[in-house]
């Protein structure tokens, strides 16, 4: 269940209450997001829509421990993370967040195998705990014998689910997804967001997604619109409900 | 050691930089392997100086002989154990590119004086039983390819005329850095011959019993000599090493000069090199943070990265440096030390990790700085 009122039940897996991200530029203070609410709960997917510089990246950003509100507060799995020190937050990203870029945002040095590695070598996990994990994660998006491939060895799909695999290795409590299709062709798009839906419907994770293709956001059980700086609409499986005050 | 990997792949993201980074650090630390062989040829005489040894010269020059009659006046002076005396004989063998100290010796103590110094009994005796004797370090025997019985030839300079010497002995150092490439003949052979300066000889060698008491010596034993005709000028035979090595100038602040200049212009080749390094790898630097990387560990990461690339091209620097002394002194005689002490690696070591932090260091703080929302925004 996923709601912008800011009326929750309090067991939400994620809840923003007033959230607000002003950037100064030049002088001038530009109000990105504007006291927003949201809940979503555990085993949602959920996609951001709206127009460039409407602040879904920057809501993604607050959401993902990456950026700092200048107001409101962010509560992931009871965690406040809005007031923790740097070091704490790159902690707690390290173990409640697998992030999906765009870009895929590989390194180009490493193989497969030890790019999905990365973030299990923050753990304890013996080095065989660490194999077993990698090879199941690329056994999920299906590059189980691409392991010792380099990214540049990849077709643009092949990497975007090694990206894929990295950010659930670690079993991180949700997924944020920045515009995970957005340099993809329409076939290997569909490839990456049945793998996310299969990870939802069939893993139980929690995904939030930033995406301008409506195909890609049709694939969300619920779709927010982005308007300025405010959550202005919603729509739930291609029906469309009442906007709600942000 | 599960971070190896990210270190290794990173040096060898492009090969060509890193080898040529590697290939500064090992041009700078093999040149600092030399100097250092340079500087501690200069400073062996210094540095193997017996501390309870004086040595007694005369006050106007060092080239300016003392009489032999000092010899018994300086046994009675209370304190000293032993008198020695010898005299520099700069002949030429063969060529003058061929140099190698001649010393005529005392016979009769000289060897008692520098026990570092070890020649056998039997050849000790030889060399004693032959006027035209002479005992020769293992070095200058191995350089000149000599045995024992060879008849050398030497052309006088100071001593004009052919002098010809029977190697009757070969003595050996007990200690690496003991210098042995001199050669030693009778004094008296050569006072016999020489036609001028008889009965005198270049400098007095003293041992005394108590080292602490060596200030008092030196001034009780030229206090002896004053207003005579010819008064001496008494040092440690540290001192007195130390005087040869000024003699040839500042040869440590000419070594520190060369070495700072070639080490800050490292530093500033490097330091470069890092910040591109990093600014090539904003992204993936930010995506490290992004998946829980903490600002500590891509600090220490690039660090490591430089200093790894400092050791590796100083210790083939240093190891270039240590083949190339291998080979013994290149200049035919003047620095008879020539080698890379183990000192000289661990500092050229230490000075390669010391300039690899240096150089790293900012490009690593700004890597550790770097925000993870502006650096992928940034690209």
């Amino acid at each position: 269940m996923v709601s912008i009122d800011g009326r929750g039940d309090g067991k939400s897996l994620i809840r923003a209450r007033g959230l607000g991200k002003t950037y100064r530029r030049g002088g001038e203070e530009i109000d990105v997001l504007q006291g927003l609410n949201l809940d979503v709960d555990a085993g949602d997917f959920v996609a951001f829509m709206g127009p460039s510089g409407s602040g879904k990246t920057t809501l993604l950003n607050l959401l993902g421990g990456l950026d700092v509100p200048s107001a409101g507060s962010v509560i992931v799995a009871g965690d406040e993370i809005t007031h923790m020190s740097a070091r704490k937050l790159t902690a707690w990203r390290a173990r409640h967040v697998g992030f999906v870029f765009q870009m895929y945002n590989l390194i180009p040095v490493l193989t497969t195998f030890q790019n999905v590695e990365l973030p299990l070598l923050l753990t304890s996990l013996s080095k065989a705990e660490r194999r077993r994990h990698v090879e199941t994660a690329l056994a999920v998006v299906s590059l189980g014998d691409r392991m010792h491939h380099y990214p540049r060895q990849l077709s643009g799909g092949q990497e975007q689910r090694v990206g894929i695999a990295r950010a659930i290795v670690a079993d991180p409590t949700f997924l944020l997804c920045d515009e995970p299709t957005g340099d993809l062709d329409r076939k290997s798009a569909d490839e990456i967001l049945d793998l996310l839906d299969r990870l939802v419907r069939d893993h139980g994770k929690t995904a939030l997604m930033v995406t301008h293709d409506p195909l890609a956001a049709e694939r969300a059980r619920i779709v927010l619109h982005l308007e300025k700086g405010v959550l202005v609409e919603a729509a739930a499986a291609g029906r469309t409900q009442s906007p709600a005050p942000a | 050691m599960k971070y190896l990997h990210l270190v290794v792949s990173n040096l060898f993201r492009k090969k060509t930089r890193t080898a040529l980074t590697a290939g500064s650090f090992a041009v700078a630390l093999f040149l600092f392997g030399i100097l250092a062989a340079v500087d501690g040829a200069f400073k062996q005489g210094v540095d193997v100086a017996g501390v309870d040894r004086l040595v007694v010269l005369n006050r106007v020059s060092i080239i300016q002989p003392l009489p032999l009659a000092y010899r018994d006046r300086l046994a009675r002076i209370p304190g000293v154990t032993g008198v020695t005396f010898a005299n520099w004989f700069g002949g030429v063998y063969q060529d003058e590119r061929n140099f190698f100290p001649q010393f005529a010796i005392d016979r009769e103590h000289y060897r008692q004086m520098y026990p570092e110094f070890v020649v056998p009994d039997d050849q000790w005796q030889a060399f004693l039983t032959d006027k035209e004797g002479a005992i020769v370090g293992e070095a200058l025997m191995e350089r000149f390819n000599w045995k024992i019985g060879d008849r050398i030839p030497v052309k006088g300079t100071i001593f004009p005329g052919s002098w010809e010497f029977n190697i009757r002995g070969v003595y050996k150092g007990r200690r690496i850095q003991d210098d042995t490439t001199q050669f030693w003949f009778r004094w008296d052979y050569l006072d016999e011959r020489k036609s001028f300066t008889k009965g005198l000889v270049g400098w007095y060698v003293i041992r005394i019993a108590n080292p602490d008491d060596a200030v008092r010596l030196v001034k009780v034993i030229d206090e002896q000599f004053v207003n005579s005709p010819t008064e001496t000028k008494t040092d440690t035979e540290k001192a007195f090493a130390a005087s040869f090595v000024k003699q040839m100038g500042n040869i440590q602040l000419l070594i520190m000069s060369v070495g700072s200049v070639v080490f800050f212009t490292l530093l500033l080749v490097t330091g470069n090199t890092m910040a591109i390094a990093v600014r090539e790898r904003t992204r993936e630097l930010a995506v490290l943070k992004a998946v829980g990387f903490g600002d500590g560990f891509v600090l220490a990461l690039v660090i490591v990265e430089t200093m790894t690339v400092a050791v590796v091209g100083g210790g083939v620097g240093l190891g270039l440096a240590k083949l190339f002394t291998l080979r013994g002194d290149p200049t035919g005689g003047l620095l008879p030390f020539f080698y890379v002490s183990p000192q000289s690696i661990a500092l050229g070591l230490g000075l390669a990790l010391a300039v690899g932090l240096a150089a790293g260091i900012l490009p690593a703080l700004s890597a550790s700085r770097l925000r993870v929302v502006d650096a992928l925004r940034r690209i």
